[in-house]
Parts: structure tokens; C-alpha cells; sequence
């Protein structure tokens, strides 16, 4: 690429049509052989690349999620204790106390199916086979009330025909989105009135190591 | 004593009568010796030998430090082992973390990986896709830099108003070290990326087989494989023996126990960017891909956890700042809630995306403060308040608050986390 003026390979780079500099090569590593690939990569994305050849319907994923899954998430995805609820919550993402869960909130069928497989169930990852993972997320579709027939089988055939209802809902960063200091020098003096203080930690009392641990605090999770 | 070219002597004269009643006092000599002096037996040490050598041949903190440990709010979240501690940053001064404090997130608890079986494998949209062992990694150029790792949640249960009680727990989830390792564009070079490439999937060997999707453009920026912080190997709970450093970015894109790291042409909305990390808003819409972590500082010293014990007189405010977009140009800090702002002195190395110590000296007369800091980044970009956050963001957010805390002070130098008008 030597050949290139700089300027023309900036112009190269900046439309896009090679390749970023990298560096010539240390001659370190060595090839992957496709059966380690095959070993390792698991991921699948929204458009099914990634997915492998099976199928599963409602029924089985109900007795599979029963054995496996409704321990810590509960038999209709409900969350036990601080585990992540799976289903229900459509029309509160607007709600003083949103639910955010797979039908609710997750944008695409191919996390479900990704998630399960890598990491799911908890404690005992990469264990269940592609068949059983089509079975689960297809009861998760089912309780999630995005198909309705328990007859429903999902497959690597029909897997991207089926969308999540709140996948419209997102939308990439749009910061900066408060005024910088660019714009506005900051005040160093006679900034505001005297201020009030108007919450106090304590009345939530949620510290650790406070008197009462209570439950009243906002998860992170 | 009749010169003044003791310094200590000068400003005392230079203060004279108006100086304060505890500077007097603080010079004033005590009516007895302290026995922490005159008393032998008080000082074991003094008199009598130590251990040798060997006695730990991997030191720790002193005994009497037992207290400063990282901590867990057992409430946030189902169990420990998915879950997060935080750094106790009121008991660190300077600007970097000791590697045993930093703060820990795990989905799928600490992956003990035999550094003898780890392989890292390059696949996808690449000319050749290939394994390196933790020896071929360590062959390619070596770099070593600091950065700030701060998660995305940090601050986040506050965003309905103050809520938890020490600097700890409102802003611990951020640690700063010196990584040591490899760029991780020169290994994307052995493999050969194809024209098509745009997007970085780097995934963990951990039981929750974390996964990000990097754009390809902050990959050959400035992205590491780390598999040294603070001069030593990560720690296990760090992603021992080499995890990804995505400097200035959201921390759990920063994948432990890195294992492979696939090329693609999309990004892949996995599980951690689109049920979690992805920011609502209070309409119900939700903003994804915000990776950055935007300009930030709190006072860590005096904090709730970290009370002024010593009363009215010469007082030092601490804090730490940082920003995802560069240096930290300034830090204010208000005693008055707002009111009023003072530069606070910067102190240390300046370098991008680490993090930065401030102090500011005043003297303090004993009333109750209302203390906060603000900083300025190397882009111009100001800490906002929490209310102008809320004000755009809502409070469901969960993610990305860098809103300026406020500490309440009162006259027995006690601290609250307050907010106030």
C-alpha cells in the first residue's frame, strides 16, 4: 500500500474501501481448524445467522422450563425472589415501575435463543441440546402471548419470521444530550439561592449495614 | 524563634489573632506528653524485632486496614454469584486502585481459568482464523496505560433520588489501573480482517459466555487485550488470564476471560446490550449502543462512610473525576450547595480516559455544608446535575448517571447523601 499518497488512502479509508492499516504480521498463532471453530462458536444473530438445524414446540419447552428453568424463574416466568422476570409486563415500559421482560422489552427472538444456549440453565451452561433450546424459547414466545397456539413449533426455518412486539423501541445514542460547558461558561459564584435539601438517604434506609436491610431499594438488576 | 523563615511560623503570624480557635489550639503544646511518645510499652515495635523476609511473600495491607474492603448491597440483586461489589473509594487516595479493591461484576461467578488450557480464537470475517495460546499473546508489541473501568450501572440506583449512604456504594463501581498487554488491532492482524468487517463480537470462557458487540472502529483505536493490571496478572475476578480493555466505554464491555472474538458485518444484540445496558427513557423507548462513559467526578473524602473527625480548622475536600472522553480539564468544588464554586487542584498524571484526584483546602468554621464537585472534560463537556438528567432521561434509566452528588456535612463533621434544591 506504500504506493498510495497518503491523502488518496485516507480518501480509500474513508469511503470505506479497504481495509484499516494493520500491522504486516508477527507470524504468531496459527490456523483454527473448522472443527475448533464449530467447538466455540455458538452466537446467533437477529437475522438467524448462527442458528443450527432443529425445532421444539410449546408443550416440550413447558416441561422443559418446569425441570430446568422455573426454580429460579417461576412456572409462568414470573421471577422468583430477584430473578430476572421472563414474561408479561407488555404497556409498562412507560410506567413509574416498568417490567421489562422478553415480550415486554427484549427487541429481538435471536437473544432469547443465543442467551439460553450460552448461558442457560444457570449453574449448568452450553447443556441442552438445540432441540430442547427451540422447545424453551418457543414456550417463552407462548407465554409471552407473541404466538398464541401451544401447537406453535419454532425452527431454524420459521425462527426469523417470528418478531418481538417492542422491537421499534429502540434507538441509538443521541448524546450529548445536556448543555456542555461550551455552550454555557459555568457560574463559579452567586450561582442560585440557598438550597434546601430535599431527600435524604437515610429515610430509605437501604444502606447495608443499616439497622433494618430492607427490600425498598432500586435494582440494578 | 525571633526570625520568620519557618513557614509554618510565617503563616501563623500572618493569620495572627483572627487565625482560628483550632489552629491555636492545634499549636497550642498539650498539658501532658502523649504516651503515644513517653510510653515504650505502647510501641512494641520499638523495642522488639519483627518478622523477616518471608513472613508473606505476598504482602498485604496492614491489619489495622481490615476495614477497607470491597462490599456487597446484598439487596440489588438474586445472589452473589451474578451480581456486583463495589470499590471503597473513600479509604484510596491517588488515582489508582489497588488490584485487590476493585470492584467486581461477574454473570456467571469468577471463571478460574488454568492458564495452560486458555486459547483465544479470531473467527468470522477474516482471511485466516486462528488460536493463540497465552505465549504467542505476550510476543506481540507490549503497551502499558491507565484506564478507568467504570460500569454503566454506577450511580444507577440513585437516579430516584438519593438512596444509599456512602461514596462506596453510590459511585464504587469504577476501578483505575495500569493494563499491561497487546493492541488488540496488531492481533486482529495476524487473522486479516475482510473488507466487510464492521463489528467485533469479543465473548468470555466464563459460565455466562459474556458477549458485546464492538464496533470495528473503537477496536483499532485504542482497544488492549490486557493480561496484566498494576504490573501483576489480572486477578481471577478481573478475568484472569486476559480479558479486553475498551477504554472510556461501559465496563461490561470490557470482556473477562476473553476467549474468542468473532469479525462480522452487523452487531449482534445480545442479551447485554439489549436487556440490560440499553438506557430507557420515561416514553418507553429505549437508547442502545451508548457505550461512552460521559465526565464524572464526587467528593470521596468527607463522604458518609468518611466523616471529618477533627473538627473546625484547616480542611481537605478529595474526590476523584474522570471522563470516557478524555482528560478532566477542571474540577469545582462547592461547600455552599451550589452557590458558590472553587477550582480544586488536580492533582497526579493527566492522561485520557484514567482517573484523576482532586483536592481543595478550605478552612472550615464548624458549620454544616452542603459539599459537591463538578468536572470539565477535555472536550468542554460539564458534569450535569441529577435533575438535569432526569429532566431529558426520566428516572428508569437505570444506566450513565453522572449527575454531581451532594454530601451533607453537619457541625460534627457527620456526611449524608442528600440531594437538594
Amino acid at each position: 500500500m506504500s504506493k498510495f499518497p497518503e491523502a488518496a488512502l485516507a480518501a480509500l479509508l474513508g469511503a470505506g474501501l479497504v481495509t484499516p492499516a494493520l500491522s504486516d504480521g508477527f507470524g504468531l498463532g496459527r490456523q483454527a481448524l473448522q472443527e475448533e471453530i464449530a467447538a466455540w462458536d455458538i452466537d446467533v444473530r437477529p437475522d438467524g445467522t448462527g442458528l443450527p438445524e432443529g425445532s421444539g414446540d410449546v408443550l416440550t419447552g413447558e416441561e422443559l422450563f418446569a425441570d430446568q428453568c422455573a426454580s429460579c424463574h417461576g412456572d409462568f416466568g414470573e421471577g422468583v425472589d430477584r430473578w430476572p422476570v421472563l414474561a408479561g409486563g407488555q404497556g409498562t415500559l412507560a410506567d413509574d415501575r416498568p417490567v421489562k421482560t422478553i415480550g415486554s422489552y427484549w427487541p429481538y427472538l435471536s437473544t432469547v435463543y443465543d442467551y439460553i444456549n450460552r448461558a442457560m440453565p444457570f449453574g449448568y451452561a452450553q447443556s441442552l441440546a438445540p432441540d430442547e433450546v427451540y422447545a424453551i424459547t418457543a414456550y417463552l414466545l407462548y407465554m409471552n402471548d407473541v404466538v398464541e397456539n401451544d401447537a406453535f413449533v419454532l425452527s431454524h426455518e420459521n425462527f426469523s419470521d417470528v418478531r418481538l412486539p417492542n422491537e421499534q423501541n429502540f434507538f441509538a445514542d443521541p448524546r450529548p444530550d445536556i448543555p456542555s460547558v461550551a455552550e454555557t461558561a459555568p457560574c463559579m459564584t452567586d450561582c442560585k439561592d440557598a438550597p434546601q435539601i430535599t431527600m435524604r438517604a437515610r429515610i430509605l434506609d437501604v444502606t447495608p449495614e443499616a439497622e433494618d436491610d430492607a427490600t425498598a431499594g432500586i435494582s440494578v438488576e | 524563634m525571633t526570625k520568620t523563615s519557618n513557614p509554618i511560623r510565617r503563616a501563623f503570624l500572618r493569620g495572627g489573632l483572627a487565625a482560628s480557635g483550632a489552629a491555636l489550639a492545634a499549636a497550642a503544646a498539650r498539658a501532658a506528653p502523649d504516651p503515644a511518645i513517653t510510653d515504650l510499652d505502647l510501641q512494641p515495635w520499638t523495642q522488639f524485632v519483627g518478622d523477616g523476609v518471608d513472613a508473606r511473600p505476598y504482602g498485604m495491607p496492614s491489619p489495622h486496614e481490615a476495614h477497607v474492603v470491597r462490599r456487597n448491597v446484598p439487596w440489588l440483586t438474586a445472589d452473589p454469584v451474578s451480581s456486583v461489589n463495589f470499590t471503597p473509594l473513600h479509604e484510596l487516595d491517588g488515582f489508582i486502585t489497588p488490584n485487590g479493591l476493585c470492584f467486581e461484576r461477574h454473570h456467571g461467578g469468577v471463571a478460574e481459568v488454568d492458564p495452560s488450557l486458555w486459547r483465544l480464537m479470531i473467527n468470522g470475517l477474516v482471511e485466516r482464523p486462528m488460536v493463540f495460546t497465552l505465549a504467542d499473546l505476550n510476543r506481540f508489541p507490549r503497551v502499558s496505560v491507565p484506564f478507568f473501568l467504570e460500569c454503566a450501572a454506577n450511580s444507577g440506583m440513585e437516579w430516584r433520588g438519593a438512596q444509599l449512604n456512602g461514596v462506596q456504594y453510590t459511585h464504587g463501581m469504577i476501578h483505575n489501573c495500569v493494563y499491561s498487554g497487546v493492541r488488540l488491532r496488531d492481533v486482529l492482524g495476524e487473522a486479516g480482517l475482510k473488507g466487510t468487517a464492521k463489528w467485533l463480537l469479543p465473548e468470555g470462557g466464563d459460565a455466562a459466555g459474556m458477549t458485546r458487540s464492538v464496533p470495528l472502529d473503537k477496536a483499532l483505536d485504542d482497544c488492549l487485550i490486557a493480561t496484566h493490571m498494576n504490573g501483576e496478572r489480572l486477578r481471577p475476578e478481573q478475568g484472569y488470564p486476559a480479558r479486553l480493555v475498551v477504554p472510556g466505554w461501559e465496563g461490561n464491555m470490557w470482556v473477562k476471560w476473553l476467549r474468542r472474538i468473532e469479525v462480522g458485518d452487523k452487531p449482534w444484540h445480545h442479551r447485554e446490550e439489549t436487556s440490560k445496558y440499553t438506557d430507557l427513557m420515561a416514553d418507553g423507548k429505549a437508547r442502545r449502543f451508548t457505550w461512552e462513559m460521559d465526565v464524572k467526578s464526587v467528593v470521596t473524602n468527607p463522604s458518609p462512610q468518611a466523616p471529618i473527625t477533627h473538627g473546625k480548622g484547616h480542611t481537605v475536600i478529595t474526590g476523584v473525576a474522570w471522563s470516557g472522553r478524555g482528560t478532566v480539564r477542571e474540577v469545582h468544588v462547592t461547600t455552599d450547595g451550589g452557590r458558590n464554586w472553587h477550582q480544586a487542584r488536580v492533582d497526579g498524571f493527566t492522561t485520557p480516559k484514567s482517573m484523576h484526584r482532586f483536592y481543595y483546602a478550605f478552612d472550615w468554621d464548624g458549620a454544616p455544608l452542603l459539599l459537591q464537585s463538578r468536572a470539565v472534560d477535555s472536550q468542554g463537556h460539564l458534569q450535569p446535575t441529577k435533575e438535569q438528567l432526569r429532566k431529558v432521561r426520566g428516572v428508569n434509566s437505570i444506566y450513565h448517571n453522572n449527575g454531581i452528588q451532594t454530601w451533607a456535612v453537619n457541625a460534627e463533621g457527620e456526611a449524608e447523601n442528600v440531594e437538594i434544591s
